[in-house]
């Protein structure tokens, strides 16, 4: 029996719709079966909460008196894009400081200016006669900028790598560290948690999606960068390795350092932990096979960072059950893993979008336009080329 | 046989005794030293693991107390920054010994002190720059 969105939102509006977490609805499923799951719940929620480095914001520091065009601007010694207009700029998370270097980035200061702090912002400009100031120095707080908005073209990586380290030295990667000779794995993903795990064909999830994004009301805005639906799939359509991605968008005046945290991985560079949630209505039996899918049922590939190439081979694939276990078997040896997504915040938020949609009445919102589907575009690679082979 | 951690304070004039011997010789105790910090002229610190006969470490324990060696059962010197701990499990994946670790289920961050061997592999692993070593 399907249900429409209209129908969902209904429910929600009038305070009686069934929403539960994903770990929730897989326990329902297994205890009264899917049939009788899908027609109970109508909606479910989903939660990641990892490093992803291509987040950031856009910020909007009002004119000052005479006015200032901006050309190099940094904020707490972090460098921030001049190439927008005359106090606009787009604060990168992995930014690192001139200062302090990968210890403080563009993501520590965003993180202090949600703990309220005021971050000192220095800029310089060429002088014009409408913005004849040629250089500032001051102070600003959160609340005095005129529109502060996190803009992250990549987040909620449907599925990733488990990291392991074939070489004899240990590497230092955006998956943490690596010890030689297989001595540990680490993998980046809230398993059946995770928002496009949930709904692996793009179903319900699309551009102008509600969802959580850092603590604040957001939205899907477009496809993320590095979006690849054509990633080999399971059976449910799960891809198996690194596949879509979500550009999402909220204003960072209403989120919270509990899902926005800065991140240094050492020798590598500065991250953010961002924490995102989807909701996903559960409309027919199809989609709720989906949500139903455990940790037992997800698999991610193996792959040797030891082989420093865009392409490092792959070692076969493990579940993100056996990951949790705390020991996979990769070609006979035993490797003991170690997650770098939170799985408490994860289940945090699931249970946070959980509240907003049973308790506050936070409706749902059809898709305005659907991401590229399976069978439409891949990653492309960069190849290195001379202006004369053009 | 016992096992036991032991903090030790050297006041600056006895920072160049030659402890480790006097364990081993006279108290007949395998010494393991964990961490040191020992430079002639100042006070200095030791956390050391010995093992051997549990009466051998209490007379071990006297013998040092009248040496002017200041003692104690080893304290937490991995410090974790709740507050800016976000719980995301980097440090277990680098932590042989398997003192950090996730609990079964919550995913809760367990930190079991007898087993860490105070390598500063989560210290520097950290995402969040939550862990410290206070010695």
């Amino acid at each position: 029996m399907a249900k429409s969105w209209e129908e969902i939102n209904a429910r929600i509006a009038a305070g009686e719709a069934v929403v539960v977490t994903s770990e929730e609805f897989a326990e329902i499923a297994a205890d009264s079966g899917l049939k009788s799951a899908a027609k109970r719940v109508d909606v479910v929620t989903t939660g990641t909460f990892g490093p992803m480095c291509s987040s950031g914001a856009f910020l909007n520091f009002g004119h000052s008196d005479p006015p200032i065009k901006m050309g190099e601007i940094t904020l707490n010694d972090v460098p921030a894009s001049g190439g927008l207009a005359a106090v606009d700029t787009y604060l990168g998370a992995t930014e690192p400081s001139k200062t302090k270097g990968i210890e403080y980035g563009g993501a520590h200061v965003i993180e202090d200016l949600l703990a309220g702090k005021a971050v000192r912002l220095k800029a310089t400009g060429p002088g014009t006669d409408c913005y004849p100031r040629t250089e500032i120095d001051t102070w600003v707080t959160l609340d005095d900028l005129n529109q502060a908005y996190l803009f992250n073209p990549r987040n909620a990586y449907q599925n990733y790598a488990v990291a392991v380290n074939s070489s004899d030295r240990a590497l230092y990667t955006y998956l943490g560290t690596l010890l030689p000779h297989f001595g540990n794995a680490t993998y980046c993903s809230a398993g059946a948690l995770s928002p496009l795990l949930n709904d692996p064909t793009y179903r319900t999830i699309g551009v102008g999606s509600r969802c959580f994004v850092a603590g604040a009301p957001g939205f899907v805005a477009w496809q993320g960068t590095q979006h690849n639906p054509n990633q080999a799939r399971d059976e449910h359509g799960v891809p198996v390795a690194p596949s879509g991605t979500l550009a999402v968008i909220a204003d960072l005046k209403e989120a919270s350092r509990e899902f926005f945290s800065a991140a240094t991985f050492t020798k590598y560079g500065v991250s953010a932990f961002v924490g995102i949630g989807v909701p996903i209505p559960v409309l027919d039996e199809e989609i709720a096979v989906t949500l139903a899918l455990t940790d037992a049922d997800i698999h991610a590939t193996v792959f040797d960072y030891g082989v420093q190439r865009r392409s490092r081979p792959a070692l076969g694939r493990v579940t993100y059950a056996e990951l949790r276990s705390g020991t996979i078997e990769v070609e006979g040896r035993k490797v003991p893993t170690g997650p770098i997504s939170s799985l408490p915040k994860a289940r945090r938020i699931a249970a946070v979008l959980k509240e907003w949609i049973s308790e506050r009445g936070w409706t749902l919102s059809q898709p305005l336009m659907p991401l590229p589907q399976p069978g439409t575009q891949s990653t492309k690679p960069l190849e290195i080329r001379t202006e004369e082979a053009i | 046989m016992a096992r036991r951690r032991l903090d030790l304070t050297f006041p600056p004039r006895q920072a160049t005794k030659p402890v480790a011997y006097h364990l081993v010789k006279d108290f007949d105790l395998t010494p393991n030293i964990l961490r040191a910090q020992i430079q002639p002229g100042q006070q200095g610190r030791m956390l050391v693991e010995v093992t051997g006969k549990r009466e051998s470490i209490d007379a071990a324990v006297e013998f040092l107390a009248r040496e002017g060696i200041s003692v104690a059962p080893a304290a937490a010197d991995i410090v974790l920054d709740t507050d800016a701990c976000v719980v995301c499990g980097l440090c277990t994946a680098v932590c042989k010994p398997g003192a950090l670790t996730l609990e079964e289920g919550t995913a809760a961050l367990r930190f079991d002190k007898d087993k860490c061997v105070y390598c500063e592999a989560c210290v520097v692993c950290c995402p969040r720059r939550a862990v410290s070593l206070t010695f």
